[in-house]
């Protein structure tokens, strides 16, 4: 018997969770007050991210899937990934959406029951939030083949959780992917739950990073929670896929501190000694313990930091706020180019019938 | 012009759309060198490259998906799956992505893609090669379902649904194939979509049919001719939206309707018209819609397809069931 293949899977980090450097810096980090914007993005993150949970308790918006915990992912691959790339989200992204310039009421307004909250002017080609799993993957096996078809230097960024990697979607992808050597970067934010189901229940795979390697594709894991490593790891891959190096299958570590939605009670199935564990490794207070090792953050910087975070989460509140309801005829504008005849009939009912609420209210 | 086969119809329809539009690209399985299963896409590899002829790998979900991102991203994908019966894995991107990608966006997002799969029985072929989803097409919000009777209908209908700014799931009658041949002009013409076309006047019934069973539904009408009875005979052609102008035109004159559909009867399209005639019509009908579909069974295999489809006698049945109602 001979060997016909081996493999590794590289993990990296160079912030340990309590801060301290697990080893030399990559060059971008050298100068650390270079990272404040992503510290101070991902402080805003956690701020609207806890503001969203209350407005969702108090009826203000519908069942919200909550960011934390995944600060260190959503500000390092926002600030990495190209102006024209293309991002492809799960539910849970809006951290990302936000550092692409996308406004954050936007994702008020999407928890709110709008689809307005899928509009993206700042960034109009990144996909909308995807909600049934996995099913973004295979569109963006496409959207790199457009772009590689059309000789663009541009790269094509797919995020899904641990879940989706159970799916064929994910696999079809992949594979595809490399069949074609497309610039692909999927990263998989692995938070360690699909609602309830841990992720040693996905899959008897060591490291979901080497779902890669039957795919053929590069593949490697990373400290999710290390705001330097998610931007030197996801960097990488995204110049690689960009000069034509094909793409790259990216496993981030990290942990859902939150329920799954504001509709799931984790405590059914996770321990409060494994939460209080998780909460050791959580990305902000490493990024700032270090910051501050590095006198590049200041205690005074950091309590005008949250004073700005919650006066800009109020602004974005009130965006919300005075955003109107869409009238009701907004079902049948943007279902095709042009409305078909065949369905102006019922656009004219549902007119007549909201008409006649109307009426029925103001008598 | 050129005397050609309903199959030679999309291939000169695809390959006209990928001779104008840079942004039309065919992706689907055996689709590149091998031409199709089908032969659909004979030809277009060497002329256009592999780039735009693109063999997949085998993954319908995949494939669709794929249709759905290239879409978004400024192509005009025409994605092939190999039979409708394999389709289903395909229905997840339609459904949840490329009929709602406008919606959920607000027009900042589209989907002009395009789904051909060859679609229902007749042809002697392997266990699930012979399905009708086309029902399960139509229910579907924010696309349109196009199914072609003739090489001419294909290669125009094809052409403007390519052309379509939202997506088309387009079925093609595999029993129609190479059943006949029809003089085409490669003109670079659409059809209308969204449009029926009543191919034979007549004044006492009207058929409704489309694909395989329209021709099964011509036969009928020479058959009712025979006995003095004339049948209008339209083609659906789009069948969402479905144009009830034009059924309801038609049963208003003869005051008869019988719907013809290979698909199963429950939850049919047959179903869909039937219910919109006797809504729309009821006081122009002299007797109860009619529908002749196939049985609530599963598509059996070729040895008993002839007793599963509905024929050119079932139908005439039926039309003489409708005339003779007092």
């Amino acid at each position: 018997m001979t060997v016909a293949a081996t493999f590794e899977i590289r993990f990296t980090r160079y912030l340990l969770p309590e801060g301290r450097e697990a080893c030399d810096l990559p060059s971008f980090a050298a100068d650390p007050r270079a990272l404040v914007p992503d510290y101070r993005a991902m402080v805003f993150m956690r701020a609207l991210d806890a503001k969203a949970v209350a407005m969702q308790r108090t009826g203000q918006i519908g069942t919200y899937a909550s960011t934390l915990g995944k600060e260190a992912l959503d500000a390092g691959i926002g600030g990495v990934l190209g102006k024209h790339d293309v991002l492809l989200p799960s539910y849970r992204e809006s951290g990302v959406l936000m550092l692409r310039g996308v406004s954050p009421h936007r994702t008020l307004l999407y928890w709110g029951g709008d689809e307005r909250g899928n509009v993206f002017p700042e960034s109009p080609h990144d996909f909308p939030f995807n909600v049934p799993i996995g099913t973004q993957m295979p569109q963006a096996a496409g959207v790199a083949y457009a772009m590689k078809l059309r000789r663009e230097p541009r790269v094509a960024l797919a995020m899904c959780g641990d879940g989706a990697t159970s799916k064929g979607d994910f696999y079809e992808a992949i594979n595809a992917a490399g069949a074609w050597q497309l610039p692909l970067v999927v990263v998989v934010v692995n938070n360690q739950y699909a609602i309830s189901v841990p992720r040693r229940m996905q899959s008897a795979a060591q490291t979901l990073a080497q779902k890669g390697i039957a795919a053929g594709i590069a593949c490697e894991q990373l400290d999710g929670n290390d705001l330097i490593a998610v931007r030197d790891v996801v960097g990488r891959a995204l110049e690689r896929a960009r000069a034509g190096g094909g793409p790259t299958l990216l496993e981030a570590l990290t942990y859902r501190l939150s329920d799954h939605t504001t509709a799931d009670d984790a405590t059914r199935y996770r321990s409060a000694e494994e939460l209080k564990e998780q909460w050791k490794q959580e990305p902000i207070l490493r990024l700032r313990t270090w910051l501050h090792a590095r006198g590049a953050w200041s205690p005074a910087e950091e309590q005008a930091l949250a004073k700005d975070a919650a006066a800009h989460v109020q602004k974005m509140v009130q965006a919300y706020l005075d955003t109107p309801p869409p009238g009701p005829e907004q079902m049948f504008e943007h279902l095709y180019a042009r409305l078909p005849r065949q369905y102006a009939w019922q656009a004219a009912e549902l007119g007549e019938e909201t008409e006649r609420d109307v009426e029925h209210h103001a008598g | 012009m050129s005397n050609i086969t309903l199959v030679e119809g999309i291939n000169l329809a695809l390959a006209r759309a990928m001779e104008d539009d840079d942004r039309v690209v065919v992706i689907g399985e055996d689709v590149g060198i091998n031409g199709g299963v089908f032969r659909a896409t004979a030809g277009l590899q060497q002329r256009f490259g592999p780039e735009r002829v693109a063999d997949t790998p085998l993954a319908e979900g995949l494939i669709a998906g794929m249709a759905v991102g290239m879409a978004a991203e400024g192509l005009r994908p025409v994605a092939e799956i190999q039979f409708a019966g394999f389709a289903y894995t395909a229905i997840d991107q339609i459904l949840n992505h490329a009929g709602r990608l406008r919606h959920r966006t607000q027009g900042r997002l589209s989907c002009p893609m395009v789904l051909r799969t060859p679609c229902g029985a007749g042809i002697h072929a392997p266990e699930h090669h012979s399905e009708s989803p086309e029902a399960m097409f139509a229910h579907i919000p924010g696309i349109r379902v196009v199914y072609p009777s003739s090489p001419a209908k294909a290669y125009g209908l094809l052409l403007a649904a390519i052309a379509d700014p939202d997506p088309v799931v387009f079925l093609e009658p595999s029993r129609l194939y190479r059943r006949f041949k029809e003089e085409v002009q490669d003109d670079g013409e659409p059809l209308p979509l969204d449009q029926a076309f009543v191919v034979r006047e007549g004044t006492d019934v009207t058929l409704v049919a489309w694909g395989a069973m329209l021709h099964e539904s011509l036969k009928a009408a020479d058959e009712l001719a025979a006995d003095g009875h004339f049948a209008e005979v339209i083609d659906l052609a789009t069948l969402k939206p479905i144009d009830f102008d034009t059924v309801l035109a038609s049963v208003k004159k003869t005051g008869r309707c019988v719907v013809v559909t290979e698909a199963p009867r429950t939850a049919s399209l047959a179903s869909e018209i039937s219910a919109n005639v006797s809504e729309q019509a009821l006081l122009s009908l002299l007797a109860p819609v009619a529908r002749v579909t196939a049985w609530d069974t599963v598509t059996p295999m070729f040895r008993l397809e002839q007793h599963y489809m509905p024929d050119a006698e079932r139908i005439a049945a039926a039309a003489r069931k409708v005339l003779e109602y007092q």
